[in-house]
């Protein structure tokens, strides 16, 4: 466990280390569109920024004042809850101004389209968009049309970059490398945007990453991308580090991809007795959880269940993101 | 010294940067009030990255000569700096630590260059946002002059007029392979000492 609290009155070994210059000092994207095109060294220097802002919303003024005057446009074409919160408070925090776009009521009910949007939107003067969409790709083609900073909060089955980001930093909090870690990601690996996402980074980051489900809900091929597939829990948890159990959408239902969601949780649900017989396994969440489907109730509870950590690195890793992007944002003035 | 520096002059060598920090020591013993408990009601703040090595080494000082302890934080204003839309790549956000309250505490910043003024400015702001201190003194080994707002320093090593297009350079052994104050001229500027151009913008 690496203990990322103050070092006492003289804080010489972490700001030793903190005097240092970093091993890569910008992102060499423009946009974050996804983790796969991110190489290790980016990803560390987004873990690190984000461990600096998380500091700012420990203080009293939870407040900075860097990306003032930055406008940053909030689209979600899909509904969200807890990453368009996080998104809008990372914002907030550090002071840029925000525009809340959502599709219900909006002129994209009326039929406009996703390009019309986008312009109408960057001809207000916009430097930022954050979008989800349900079409994997809408925020690769949104870098096309328009010229503000793209952060992908979600597109289709594709990526979600910044919720494994924050479940990388919060697996970085309890161990300090990822190298040799092992990683279980468990549930409905085919239509979550999360675990693609979690791939790309933690096998970048060197940890082995087992995934676990149905047959129904592992693509074909999935061993590509480097990670190992088993169709037991017990396979998955034997040895792991961490295990992050995906949200079971339970409209899916009806696909018929697994029998009933009691039958799921028998066999790939987390109960305590798997907390009992692994002692040390950590389990996360991307939330928000169906108790009794992923994971039993008290295991959602239990101190081992490291869920609000993750929601509370949302924020931070949100605005080392936005901080760091931003700054080439308007690479021209220069 | 960076890869394109041109040295025009050495500004001090080691002894005379020993000397100076003496002297300031001294000064900021001055400012301690001997009735108060000197690790409660004073410390001393480093601006990353080498105002933390000038103000530890000034504590070691404060502490040999006049056996006060005073705690060290450490202070990056990265967050509060005014040059956004200027720059063509964000600094990285280095640590910020002060572990103690300075509400009603009396500070003093420490920074190796003043120049502009502009990161004593946001450095005042990252303070305010951590709590109300009672006073804060202003040290610097070197001001350059040139100031772009009216910001002065209360404790200062030597006041070397400069050019734009000079830099002023403190290096010290704990990170550099050299210790003294250089005055150079900066080369050809390529994008990978652009890092420079950051600080220079900023001073």
């Amino acid at each position: 466990m690496v203990e990322q609290g103050d070092p006492g009155d003289t804080p010489m070994p972490h700001d030793v280390r903190a005097a240092e210059p970093a091993p890569l000092t910008r992102l060499h994207h423009r946009h974050l569109l996804g983790l796969q095109t991110y190489s290790a060294e980016e990803i560390h220097l987004i873990l690190d920024t984000a461990r600096e802002f998380r500091r700012v919303l420990d203080r009293p003024i939870r407040r900075v004042p860097t990306l003032r005057g930055i406008t940053v446009v909030n689209l979600f074409f899909e509904p969200s809850t807890r990453t368009r919160i996080s998104f809008e408070l990372a914002e907030k925090r550090l002071s840029a101004d925000t525009v809340n776009f959502s599709a219900s009521g909006s002129s994209v009910s009326k039929g406009e389209t996703l390009k019309d949007t986008a312009q109408n939107i960057e001809a207000m003067k916009i430097d930022m968009v954050v979008v989800r969409h349900k079409s994997p790709g809408a925020p690769h083609f949104l870098t096309r049309c328009v010229d503000a900073v793209i952060v992908n909060a979600g597109d289709g089955a594709h990526e979600h970059p910044t919720q494994a980001l924050l479940d990388m930093l919060t697996i970085n909090d309890h161990f300090a490398s990822f190298e040799g870690l092992n990683i279980a990601i468990i549930g409905d690996i085919t239509h979550s945007r999360v675990a693609r996402s979690n791939i790309h980074g933690l096998t970048k980051l060197g940890a082995n990453v087992t995934l676990c489900g149905p047959p129904t809900l592992l693509p074909v091929g999935i061993e590509k991308l480097g990670v190992r597939v088993t169709h037991r829990l017990d396979e998955a948890l034997e040895g792991c580090d961490v295990a992050m159990a995906l949200r079971i959408q339970l409209e899916r239902q009806g696909d018929s991809l697994f029998p009933s969601l009691r039958e799921y949780h028998d066999r790939f649900g987390i109960t305590l007795d798997h907390l009992a017989q692994y002692p040390d396994l950590l389990v996360m969440h991307p939330g928000p959880v169906n108790r009794g489907v992923e994971l039993a109730s008290d295991v959602v509870d239990h101190e081992r269940a490291i869920i609000l950590n993750q929601v509370t690195n949302g924020v931070a890793t949100r605005m080392a993101v936005l901080y760091l992007l931003a700054g080439i944002a308007d690479g021209d003035a220069g | 010294m960076e890869p394109n520096d041109i040295i025009k002059a050495q500004l001090m060598d080691a002894q005379d940067l020993d000397r100076t920090l003496d002297r300031m020591a001294r000064q900021i013993a001055e400012l301690i009030d001997p009735d108060q408990d000197a690790a409660r009601s004073f410390a001393l703040i480093g601006m990353q990255t080498r105002g933390v090595y000038l103000a530890k080494r000034l504590q070691a000082k404060i502490r040999d000569v006049d056996g006060f302890d005073v705690p060290v934080g450490v202070l990056d204003a990265t967050m509060y700096r005014d040059d956004f839309r200027l720059r063509l790549k964000q600094p990285v956000v280095r640590a910020t630590r002060i572990p103690f309250d300075i509400t009603e505490r009396q500070l003093v910043l420490i920074d190796d260059v003043l120049y502009t003024g502009r990161t004593a400015r946001s450095a005042l702001d990252a303070i305010m946002d951590l709590g109300r201190p009672s006073a804060i003194h202003f040290l610097v080994i070197v001001d350059r002059g040139l100031r772009e707002i009216p910001i002065r320093a209360d404790i200062v090593g030597r006041v070397v007029p400069t050019m734009h297009g000079e830099e002023v350079r403190v290096r010290l052994r704990e990170i550099d392979d050299r210790e003294g104050v250089w005055l150079v001229t900066r080369g050809t500027q390529d994008d990978a000492s652009s890092t420079n151009e950051t600080e220079s913008l900023h001073g």
